[in-house]
């Protein structure tokens, strides 16, 4: 079986994002950038397939600038055989970067998609259900437990109600959630070991994919802040401070 | 012209709350249409129900036993083929509206939008991205249909009281059985829904184990609340998965938020801003969640727990 990983760069979860004064983007100049932490959950777990004697070939794309391959190499150390970077000026958003992974299946014929749910930068939560309705294949959102017998997955979905089970055929999109599994740590040796695996790399305008961007993003603005709140110093001035909002 | 399509959730043969909701924001944009489309294997006790709600102009359904359970790959192409007609189709932002939203948007060669807080104009909207660090205004190019998902916690249920008329449609459209569901764990329980509770009881790490989270189970019992849990909470096995609030969980919006040995990660924080009152207990002073805290009280929740307990009863 092959499987094709996304792999985005998003800025680290730890940063603190600031807003830039004048609305035209958040900052992202000297701030830590990182695997969208999602797809490193959907790595793994392709990973795990591997190792389980049920994978053969695992094959990372990514979408973006030129230093993007950089980030490519993280994940051939963690663990896959070799990337595609499709170069693109910046990210697209989620309608184009689904044409950009269909394009490539078209290509590469992958027995299975493993995405992450959501990447933490925009939040979308799209791309691997507009894959699967472009592939016309199944898609197993939000999977936290996912067992492959022959053709056939069953895909533990965490949903608002609890867990739901689903059985999909093979090829098929699915999209790891928190709890899927714990990536694994890249060791130095496989550092090095990254460096000689291959990245091929293809321009946007190369892959015959409409990209004009459908949505615009006009401004950015930081949250409204909440106003600052009071300090009591023990249970009985919480209780009549909640009793006063009438909230008890 | 505008025409909204609205998608109904619902579960067990009920409508489900999140669909007045989206039914707000698609009244913001003060169209002359709005209609409900309704996918069940048994429509009529939903579409009934959903007749009833405010701004609402036809109720659609479409009845076929495939639509028994809620499968994005079965129900989009079924949606998609309704959809040309609208110019916009909302669906709320759950893990329902979620799955399937970006399937019909696709099928659409449509965008879409996520998570919806705000309605500028019929084509201009905001919503948050980076965890609610940062709020974007995005405008949809002209002549697309404009596929979006609705943060719900943003939007006030619209109330009832209306009798809008309900229509069977029958659609010639073959559907997938590539996609089949086998079924559901439900973590249900008697005590109040944790997206829709008007009062929440959260606990974090600093709750220790899973046996000392009954003391959460047993404040939210006592005060009528509903039960959540921060990631940390969840991922060391005290809570089960679906109590999980903030970033990639729930995003809720109760009048009362108590959360109790929570630090406040801002991916937990975007979870509860639109909450009324916050209240913190947490014994590290310095902990994020006072920022936002409402009402904050620093000390040990295992010596403040009983002592609420022994006040309130």
């Amino acid at each position: 079986m092959k499987i094709l990983v996304g792999y985005k760069r998003v800025v680290d979860y730890n940063v603190r994002i600031q807003v830039k004064p004048d609305g035209s983007g958040v900052i992202t100049d000297g701030v830590k950038l990182s695997a969208n932490p999602f797809d490193e959950i959907a790595l793994e777990e392709a990973l795990r397939l591997r190792e389980k004697g049920l994978a053969r070939e695992i094959l990372l794309l990514g979408i973006g600038e030129a230093s993007l391959t950089a980030h490519l190499r993280n994940g051939l150390a963690m663990g896959a055989n070799r990337a595609i970077h499709v170069i693109a000026p910046k990210m697209p958003g989620s309608l184009i970067a689904a044409r950009i992974f269909h394009a490539i299946i078209d290509k590469e014929q992958p027995d299975l998609v493993l995405l992450g749910k959501q990447a933490i930068d925009s939040d979308a939560n799209q791309t691997g259900q507009m894959l699967a309705a472009l592939w016309d294949r199944p898609q197993a959102t939000f999977a936290s437990n996912i067992e492959i017998d022959g053709n056939k997955v069953r895909v533990t979905r965490e949903v608002d109600a609890g867990l739901e089970t689903i059985e999909v055929d093979l090829p098929a999109v699915i999209t790891s959630d928190l709890r899927l599994n714990e990536p694994r740590f890249i060791k130095l040796p496989d550092i090095m070991k990254a460096k000689s695996k291959p990245i091929d790399t293809i321009a946007l305008d190369n892959l015959n994919v409409e990209h004009d961007e459908p949505l615009k993003t006009r401004f950015y603005a930081a949250p409204p802040k909440r106003s600052k709140g009071i300090m009591v110093k023990d249970t009985a001035e919480l209780v009549s401070a909640l009793r006063q909002k009438n909230l008890l | 012209m505008n025409n909204i399509l609205v998608i109904a959730e619902h579960a067990e043969g009920q409508l489900s709350t999140a669909t007045a909701h989206t039914m707000s924001a698609a009244a913001a944009l003060h169209t002359e249409t709005i209609d409900v489309l309704v996918l069940a294997d048994q429509v009529d006790a939903i579409a009934a129900e959903a007749a009833t709600i405010k701004h609402v102009s036809r109720v659609l359904t479409i009845a076929r036993p495939e639509n028994a359970h809620p499968l994005a790959a079965v129900l989009a192409p079924q949606i998609s083929k309704v959809a040309p007609s609208y110019s916009h189709v909302f669906f709320p932002s759950t893990t329902f509206g979620k799955d399937l939203a970006p399937r019909v948007a696709a099928l659409l060669g449509a965008p879409q939008i996520s998570d919806i807080t705000s309605v500028e104009s019929a084509r201009v909207f905001k919503h948050p991205i980076y965890a609610g660090n940062a709020i974007v205004t995005v405008e949809v190019a002209p002549s697309q249909t404009i596929v979006a998902t609705i943060r719900t916690a943003a939007w006030q249920p619209a109330p009832g009281g209306n009798k809008a008329t309900v229509k069977a449609l029958s659609l010639e459209v073959n559907l997938p059985t590539h996609t089949r569901y086998l079924g559901l764990q439900s973590g249900k329980s008697d005590r109040p829904d944790l997206q829709s509770a008007d009062k929440v009881v959260s606990g974090g790490r600093g709750i220790g184990s899973k046996e000392n989270f009954d003391l959460i189970f047993k404040l939210a019992d006592n005060i009528g609340a509903a039960v959540g849990a921060s990631r940390a909470a969840v991922d060391a096995g005290y809570a089960a998965n679906d109590l999980q609030v903030g970033q990639t969980g729930k995003i809720i919006a109760p009048q009362l938020y108590m959360a109790i040995g929570i630090s406040g990660a801002i991916q937990h924080l975007t979870g509860i801003k639109d909450a009324r009152t916050i209240v913190a207990i947490n014994k590290d002073s310095q902990a994020p969640i006072f920022e936002v805290a409402d009402i904050g009280l620093v000390g040990d929740l295992f010596k403040i727990l009983p002592e609420l307990e022994a006040a309130l009863s």
